[in-house]
C-alpha cells in the first residue's frame, strides 16, 4: 500500500513542470564553482556567492574575524562609498544580504530580472567583492558594533548556553569557538585583509543562480563575479578530534526559564549515514508537532513550549543537538524525562509504523522542500558547496525511501553515544 | 534618473500582475467567504483559515484567551482525536501551524495539491467539533506560560515593546499583549477557552484563503462538501473602540539584564481605511521605509554609520489593521553611548524630515523597493495567501491590492513631509527605555555534579 502511494508520488514527481530542479553544474574560469537553476516563471534572478569563509576559519584568539571580515565589504569599495554601495542596491530595488555559519560565508541577491536592474545589482555585488577598501573608520566602527553585540550576546541565556555547548563538543577545533568580546578586541585591520586575502579567492567560492535567466548569461555573471578575486588558495579545515567524554555544566542566569542543551560532535555532510540519520532524527525531534520529543516534553508534560533535535552536518563532523527551554524549577525533571526519549530512541528504536510515517512525511514533503525560488536556492547552494551532486534532490524520496530499521538503528548507534552527549544548563544553579 | 527607473519597473510590473491577477471569490450560504488564487508554479498548496478574532477583542482579566484557545484547537474533535490533525498533515508531507495576533487568529497548511481536499477536512470538522477537555487545557496552560516566558519574559526588548504598547494605549485592547499577562493565564480555566470557542468560532465569522497549484471550481466543490454543512452563529455585535486621544508624551523604562541601552518610540499615525480617499497610509508607508527600511535609509546612514551613536536603528509601520495605527523607531545605543544620545538623535531624524522634507531620489527609492517587494512576495504562495488575508482581515478586499499599489505610487514627497510633521510630534509620543541591568551573578561557568 505504502509502495504503490510512493511510486505513484515517484511518477507525478517526474514529471516536467511538477516537483523537479534541474541543476546546471560547472566551473568558471576562474576556477569558482558553479551551480545554476534556469526558471522564468517570475522576474526575479537570485543569486548566491559563498565562500569556504564561515567562523571555521577563525584563529582561536580572534573569533569573530570571519564576520567581521564579511561585514566589511558593504562599508565601502575602490570606486563606491557605503552609501554608494547601498543606494545602488536599493535605487534598483534589490536586497542584498549576508550570511555566514561555521563553514560558509557569503552573500544572497534578489533582483528584478530586466536587464538594467539586474546588472546595477550584480555589477555592485561583483565591485564589493573584487575591491574591498576596508577603510580604517569603517572597521573600527563594525569592530566597535561587533564587539557590542557580542557583549549583548553573553547576557543572553539562550546564547551564553549554545556557546558553552560548542566549546565542550570541540574542545580542540575552531567549530567550538564563538565570539565574544575579548577575541574581537583582539582583531586588527590587518587580519581583515589578511582573512581576505586568504579565504576569499576563487577556488573557496561557489556561486550559486536560480531564476529568469539564460545559461549563457548565468555563465558571464557566474565568471564576472569571481575573476578578479584574490589569489589565495586557503587551508583545508582542521579535522575534528570529538570530544570523548560528555561534560555537564550548570551556569547561573537570572532567567526565568533554565535554558537546557545537549550535544555532541558527530555528522560530517560526506558520511554515508546521513540519510538514515536525517530520517531516525524525524521521528525523534526534528518532525515538528509529531516528534517524540515534541510529544513527550510538550503534548504530554507540559514542560517546554519547543524541544527539538537535529543534526547539522558540516564540511566536519557537525553537531547533534537537542534542546529545550523550562520553567527554572523543572529543569532537572525536564532534563531527566529528555534523556530518557534519547535512550529510549537508542534501546529500540524507532517503530515500523513510526519509519512508515516518516517517509511519508518526508517524501510527501519534498515539494515543499522546493516551491520558490528562495528555497531551491537555499538547497543549491548547499549542494554545490559540499559537493552533493547535480542528482541530490532528484535521488532525494528514494534515498529515504530505502533507510531501513537497521540502518538506521546502527546509524544512530555509531553516532549518538549518549555517554559523549555533553550537557549545558543556562539558568538555575541547581 | 530614479524616475525612469521606477518607470521602467512599472512597465515590467503590469505585464506580470495582468497574469497573475486572478483571485476568485466565493460565498457560501452559512456566511464562509472563500478567496482562491490560482499559482501553478510548483504542484503545492497553501489553505488559511483566518477567524475575526484576536486579542483586541479579549477583554481585561481574561487576556491572551485567543492564543490560548489556538493551542487548544490542536486537542481534536470526536472525529480526529488528539494528534490526529498533525499526524494526518504530517504524513501527507503537508506543515502545519498556526498564529494569534491582535487581530485574528489563522490556521494554516501546505500541501501537496493533491492533500488539500485533507486539510480542508479537518480544519473544517475542528470549525464545529472541537472537544476541550479540562485535563487537555491544565496542561496546554503550561505550554503557553512556558511560551511566555520564552518570548517576553527572558527577552528584554520583548518586555520593552510590551510596555511601550501598555503605556501609548489607554482604553484599547491593543495595550496587552497577544500572549496575555501571566497572572490572567493563571486564572484562565477550560470554560474560558471553551467560551471564546463558541464565541467566535464559526463560518460566518471565518474566511478562507486558499493559494496554489489548483483550480478554483474544484476546490469550491470541496469547500461546499467540507464547509458547506457548518451551521453559522449568531454573532454578538462588536462594541466600536477608539482610544482616547493622546494629549502629550509618555515615557516608560524597564530594566533588564542585557548590555545595551534600547529605545523604543512609538507614534499615533492612521491606518487605511478607504483605499479610493486615504493618502496618508501610504505617504506613512514611504516615510516608514525612508527613515528605516533599508541599509540606506536615514536612521542607519545617520545614527549608525554617520554619527555611530547606535549599533542598529530602523522604523516600523504597518498601514493594515482593524484597530489605531502606530509608526514605531527603535535603536539600540552603541558602546559607551547613553540612550538619552540615542533619543536625541531619532528625534533629530524625525525633525528634519518634518522641516525639510525629502529628496525625490528618496521618494523614488522608497517607491521603487514596495514595488520590488510585491514581485518578490509571488515566490511565495504562503505570502501571497497572506497579503489577501491582511486586507480582507482590515475591513478592506483583496481586489483593492492594485489601489494600494496605485495610491503608493500617487504619493509625492510634500505628502510624506506633511505626515512627519503632521503625526511625528511630541503629544502623540510614547518613548520605552531599555535601561540595562548587570547580571545579578555573572558566574563563570563551573562544572556541576550531575543530579
Amino acid at each position: 500500500m505504502l509502495r504503490a502511494t510512493l511510486f505513484l508520488l515517484f511518477a507525478a514527481t517526474a514529471l516536467p513542470g511538477e516537483a523537479r530542479v534541474a541543476i546546471e553544474q560547472w566551473t568558471a574560469a576562474s576556477g569558482a564553482r558553479v551551480s545554476f537553476v534556469e526558471s522564468h516563471a517570475l522576474p526575479i534572478v537570485d543569486v548566491a556567492v559563498e565562500f569556504a569563509a564561515g567562523s571555521a576559519y577563525d584563529p582561536q584568539e580572534k573569533a569573530g574575524l570571519a564576520q567581521l571580515t564579511l561585514g566589511m565589504f558593504k562599508t565601502g569599495s575602490a570606486r563606491y562609498s557605503e552609501a554608494e554601495l547601498s543606494r545602488r542596491i536599493a535605487d534598483v530595488g534589490a536586497q542584498l544580504r549576508d550570511a555566514i555559519d561555521r563553514d560558509r560565508a557569503g552573500f544572497t541577491l534578489r533582483s528584478l530580472s530586466s536587464e538594467a536592474e539586474r546588472r546595477a545589482a550584480t555589477d555592485t555585488l561583483t565591485d564589493m567583492l573584487q575591491s574591498p577598501l576596508f577603510a580604517g573608520p569603517a572597521f573600527e566602527r563594525e569592530k566597535s558594533r561587533a564587539f557590542a553585540n557580542a557583549a549583548e550576546a553573553e547576557t543572553r541565556p539562550d546564547s551564553v548556553a549554545e556557546r558553552r555547548l560548542y566549546a565542550l563538543m570541540y574542545p580542540a577545533h575552531p567549530y567550538g569557538l564563538t565570539a565574544n568580546p575579548a577575541s574581537i578586541a583582539a582583531i586588527s585591520r590587518e587580519d581583515v585583509e589578511r582573512f581576505y586575502r586568504t579565504y576569499y579567492g576563487a577556488g573557496r567560492a561557489v556561486v550559486t543562480i536560480v531564476g529568469d535567466m539564460s545559461r549563457e548569461a548565468a555563465r558571464i555573471l557566474a565568471d564576472g563575479l569571481t575573476s578578479r578575486l584574490p589569489q589565495g588558495k586557503g587551508p583545508d579545515l582542521a579535522l575534528v578530534s570529538p570530544a570523548q567524554r560528555g561534560e555537564f555544566e550548570r551556569i547561573s542566569h537570572p532567567s526565568a526559564q533554565s535554558h537546557v542543551l545537549l550535544g555532541l560532535a558527530t555528522l560530517a555532510r560526506s558520511d554515508p549515514d546521513y540519510f538514515p540519520l536525517f530520517v531516525g532524527n524525524y521521528i525523534l525531534g526534528g518532525g515538528g508537532f509529531v516528534s517524540r520529543l515534541f510529544k513527550e516534553l510538550r503534548e504530554k508534560s507540559g514542560f517546554a513550549y519547543s524541544a527539538y533535535s537535529y543534526f547539522l552536518p558540516l564540511q566536519r563532523e557537525g553537531p547533534f543537538l537537542v534542546g529545550l527551554q523550562t520553567r527554572r524549577d523543572q529543569a532537572g525533571e525536564a532534563l531527566a524525562r529528555t534523556r530518557e526519549v534519547i535512550e529510549e530512541f537508542m534501546a529500540r528504536g524507532p517503530t515500523p509504523v513510526e519509519l512508515k510515517a516518516a517517509k511519508m512525511g518526508l517524501i510527501g514533503g519534498f515539494p515543499l522542500r522546493i516551491d520558490t525560488n528562495r528555497k531551491v536556492l537555499e538547497q543549491v547552494a548547499v549542494i554545490g558547496f559540499y559537493r552533493l551532486g547535480p542528482d541530490w534532490l532528484d535521488k532525494f524520496a528514494a534515498r529515504v525511501d530505502g533507510v531501513t530499521l537497521e540502518q538506521l538503528r546502527s546509524a544512530f548507534a555509531r553516532h549518538v553515544d549518549p555517554a559523549r552527549l555533553s550537557i549545558v544548563i543556562v539558568g538555575a544553579a541547581r | 534618473m530614479g524616475s525612469a527607473r521606477t518607470a521602467c519597473l512599472s512597465a515590467a510590473l503590469a505585464l506580470f500582475s495582468a497574469a497573475y491577477a486572478n483571485p476568485h471569490e466565493y460565498h457560501l450560504s452559512n456566511g464562509l467567504r472563500l478567496i482562491i488564487k490560482e499559482d501553478h508554479r510548483a504542484p503545492t498548496v497553501v489553505q488559511q483559515v483566518w477567524y475575526r478574532a484576536g486579542s483586541m477583542d479579549e477583554s481585561i482579566g481574561a487576556t491572551g484567551v485567543a492564543h490560548v484557545l489556538e493551542h487548544m484547537m490542536f486537542k481534536g474533535t470526536r472525529r480526529f482525536p488528539a494528534g490526529e490533525f498533525s499526524r494526518r498533515v504530517a504524513e501527507a508531507g503537508g506543515r502545519d501551524n498556526a498564529f494569534t495576533s491582535t487581530d485574528n487568529t489563522v490556521y494554516h497548511q501546505q500541501v501537496h495539491r493533491d492533500r488539500l481536499p485533507l486539510v480542508m477536512q479537518l480544519e473544517a470538522d475542528r470549525m464545529a467539533n472541537l472537544v476541550v477537555r479540562s485535563e487537555d487545557f491544565a496542561r496546554e496552560i503550561r505550554v503557553v506560560m512556558e511560551e511566555r516566558r520564552m518570548r517576553y519574559e527572558d527577552r528584554p526588548r520583548s518586555l520593552l515593546n510590551e510596555s511601550l504598547l501598555a503605556t501609548a494605549f489607554a482604553a484599547h485592547p491593543y495595550k496587552w499583549p497577544v500572549i496575555g499577562w501571566m497572572s490572567d493565564l493563571e486564572n484562565m480555566t477550560w470554560r474560558d477557552a471553551l467560551a471564546w470557542y463558541q464565541h467566535w468560532y464559526a463560518p460566518n465569522n471565518a474566511f478562507v484563503v486558499i493559494v496554489g497549484d489548483v483550480e478554483p471550481k474544484q476546490v469550491l466543490a470541496w469547500a461546499r462538501r467540507y464547509y458547506g454543512g457548518l451551521a453559522p452563529k449568531a454573532l454578538a455585535a462588536r462594541k466600536s473602540l477608539t482610544e482616547p486621544v493622546q494629549r502629550g508624551a509618555k515615557r516608560v523604562t524597564v530594566k533588564a539584564p542585557a548590555e545595551l541601552p534600547y529605545l523604543r518610540l512609538g507614534y499615533k499615525v492612521p491606518v487605511l481605511r478607504d483605499p479610493a480617499k486615504d493618502w496618508e497610509p501610504f505617504a506613512l508607508s514611504l516615510l516608514a521605509q525612508i527613515l528605516g527600511g533599508n541599509d540606506t535609509a536615514r536612521l542607519n546612514q545617520t545614527l549608525v554609520r554617520e554619527r555611530r551613536v547606535a549599533t542598529s536603528a530602523g522604523a516600523e509601520y504597518d498601514y493594515l489593521s482593524r484597530g489605531p495605527g502606530m509608526l514605531f523607531l527603535y535603536a539600540a545605543a552603541a558602546q559607551g553611548r547613553s540612550a538619552a544620545e540615542v533619543e536625541a538623535g531619532l528625534l533629530e531624524t524625525v525633525a528634519l524630515v518634518a522641516a525639510e522634507g525629502i529628496s525625490a531620489e528618496e521618494l523614488a527609492r522608497a517607491k521603487t523597493l514596495w514595488q520590488a517587494e510585491e514581485v518578490y512576495r509571488r515566490d511565495s504562495i504562503f505570502a501571497q495567501a497572506l497579503e489577501i488575508g491582511e486586507l480582507e482581515s482590515a475591513g478592506l478586499s483583496f481586489r483593492d491590492a492594485n489601489r494600494v499599489l496605485e495610491g503608493l505610487k500617487a504619493v509625492t514627497a510634500a505628502q510624506v513631509r506633511a505626515v512627519a510633521a503632521k503625526y511625528l510630534v511630541e503629544v502623540g509620543l510614547t518613548v520605552a527605555v531599555l535601561e540595562p541591568q548587570p547580571l545579578a551573578q555573572r558566574a563563570p561557568s563551573v562544572p556541576a555534579k550531575e543530579n
